[in-house]
């Protein structure tokens, strides 16, 4: 048996995200006493086989078609699907995110195997034993699974991807599925890229904005807060359900998951909702008039004070810092 | 152009979610509950496709028959058709899930014809299996994207849009076709007075269906352990800032 991790990549650059999904996997296959083989779909994936070594592949099946160019969730599914089967993998894993959740869902559907999506903890036995994330984190499930090809993957963010005691020496196989001409039909057409540099995902600095922000106009300090730690924007659900900043700037559960080194929330109580979204942040500043705030409570630092007052004397100062004023 | 959404009743929880003594779903004693957050804009865009290209929105979902409630929410919102799966009440895994909303929804183009499209949220707020969707629009043998935040039609085709990091994809699907919608598609309207009166009159169809269970089965809920710490106050008011940057030049971002 072999455990088989789906690396997600654009043409040949890798996602962060899949060196968790290694890093977690390499455990999962010793504790089975399975080798790890690392799968790479679509264009220039042999380049990220050394990657795969690095972080503990023995081996990585590099699948290539004419169809397999660009992300493609039924293509990519699909030829994941015929690997596994033709290899008769124990189990096939990929990080938690959008696609890695997409592309095993298709598999399963497949397959007609069960898929545990965003783990924590997974313990293989008769049968495994599982803890995943429900409520995109306020709370844990404990599972069993059975299954005869197990289907996972690992929740976003849920460890911190770390390379192997010894190198894989990345080496490749060549796999070419059969895929069939219809399932060009999901295949992406057209990708337009809004934002250069950093981005509400990647940003080292969040500075975002809850109800207690006001307005659209009310953003603008906190604009120019961000801009000058070399972050970006982010606020709460009220906040886009009030129409005062785009759902693309929506830190949450149903928007961006971030995991910067420190998240600067104003003005925001804290819901369930948001929360599970700033969660994995590495610092939490919480300025809020509320002390007894969700957002207060759970952060490492606050400020009790109205934002208004104090996110413009944040931004002297920090102005007075970098010998701007 | 026939359209059908597939919505799922959760809880509406605030700033805590507690779980029952038995460890087997939410408390929800003290909770209210609402129509799934991405779901919600999926039938906000059904509604919206329906009043712009014209046709007919169905609405669909698999619970307790207090599920009827967000139902009717639907059509108080624009849904025309509503139907209710039953359950017992225990959480079906999602495996059994979609084989009875896919045998569902066979029944129902058998009976009325197909749907030109089918939304799903992109995953429910509450279990988060991302999959449901997806298994059923194999079943039916459709295209499926998830993660769509826009859909626009001409001659046949969808061309729906994805969110990714800092920027967005587009997919061109021919219909019939099937998507996972995310919240941000749109703002999803509140009832008017006359939807909620007229909500009430709309029949909710009764479809009674077994399907076997898949290879999941929980164990118990429970929360996370929380890492309690002491937060340190910098202080409480705009002379605070001086202690602000210290902690940002500390952390390196200064």
């Amino acid at each position: 048996m072999t455990l088989l991790v789906v690396l997600e990549h654009d043409r040949g650059d890798l996602a962060d995200a899949s060196l968790e999904a290694l890093t977690a996997g390499r455990g999962l296959a010793a504790a089975n006493g399975w080798p790890m083989h690392a799968v790479i779909v679509g264009a220039n994936g042999e380049n990220l086989a050394s990657d795969a070594a690095k972080y503990g592949a023995e081996v990585s099946h590099v699948v290539g078609h004419d169809m397999l160019v660009d992300f493609g969730p039924e293509a990519w599914g699909e030829s994941v699907a015929q690997l596994a089967r033709s290899i008769d993998a124990g189990a096939v894993m990929a990080s938690g995110t959008e696609r890695g959740n997409e592309v095993l869902a298709q598999i399963a559907a497949r397959l007609d195997e069960p898929f545990v999506a965003n783990c924590v903890t997974v313990t293989p036995g008769d049968p495994w034993e599982i803890t995943r994330v429900q409520w995109g984190g306020s709370l844990l499930e404990d599972t069993t699974l059975v299954a005869g090809m197990k289907l996972l993957t690992y929740g976003h963010h849920s460890l911190e991807p770390s390379p192997a005691d010894s190198a894989g020496d990345g080496s490749t196989i060549a796999f070419t599925p059969e895929l069939d001409a219809t399932l060009a039909r999901t295949i992406v057409q057209d990708r337009t890229v809004l934002t250069k540099g950093v981005t509400l995902a990647t940003a080292p600095v969040v500075v975002s904005g809850g109800r207690g922000v006001g307005s659209a106009e009310g953003f603008g300090p906190l604009e120019e807060l961000a801009e000058l730690l070399g972050g970006r924007v982010g606020c709460s659900r009220a906040v886009t359900n009030n129409g005062w900043r785009p759902h693309s700037d929506q830190v949450g559960q149903t928007g961006t998951r971030i995991a910067p080194e420190i998240y600067i929330a104003t003005g925001i109580s804290g819901a369930i909702q948001h929360w599970v979204g700033a969660m994995a942040s590495k610092n939490i500043l919480a300025i809020n008039t509320d002390a007894e705030a969700n957002m207060v409570v759970k952060a490492g630092h606050a400020v009790i004070a109205d934002l208004h007052q104090v996110v413009p004397a944040i931004i002297d100062e920090v102005k007075k810092r970098k010998g701007l004023a | 152009m026939r359209i059908l959404v597939c919505v799922k009743r959760v809880p509406a929880p605030g700033a805590k979610i507690l779980v029952t003594e038995d460890g087997q779903d939410v408390d929800a004693a003290h909770l209210g509950f609402t129509t799934s957050p991405h779901e919600e804009c999926a039938l906000e865009e059904a509604v919206q496709i329906a009043e712009r290209e014209g046709g007919e929105v169905t609405v669909l979902t698999l619970g307790e028959a207090a599920a009827e409630e967000q139902l009717r929410y639907a059509a108080s919102v624009g849904a025309h058709n509503a139907v209710l799966i039953p359950t017992d009440g225990e959480p079906w895994d999602p495996q059994r899930t979609a084989r009875a909303i896919s045998q569902a929804i066979t029944d129902l183009e058998a009976a009325d014809g197909a749907f030109d499209l089918i939304l799903f949220g992109n995953e429910s707020a509450d279990s988060g299996g991302f999959q449901v969707g997806v298994r059923c629009a194999y079943a039916l043998g459709r295209p499926i994207v998830n993660g769509i935040k826009g859909i626009e039609f001409a001659d046949g085709v969808a061309s729906a849009r994805r969110e990714i990091d800092g920027g967005y994809e587009v997919y061109e699907v021919p219909l019939p076709a099937v998507f996972g919608v995310k919240e941000g598609i749109n703002l999803p309207r509140y009832p008017t007075m006359k939807g909620r009166l007229a909500s009430k009159k709309v029949e909710v169809a009764s479809m009674e269906l077994q399907a076997d269970s898949g290879g999941l089965a929980r164990v118990r809920l429970h929360r996370p352990e929380e890492q309690v710490s002491e937060t340190v106050i910098l202080g409480t008011g705009a002379d605070a800032a001086g202690a602000v940057c210290d902690l940002l030049e500390e952390l390196g971002v200064l």
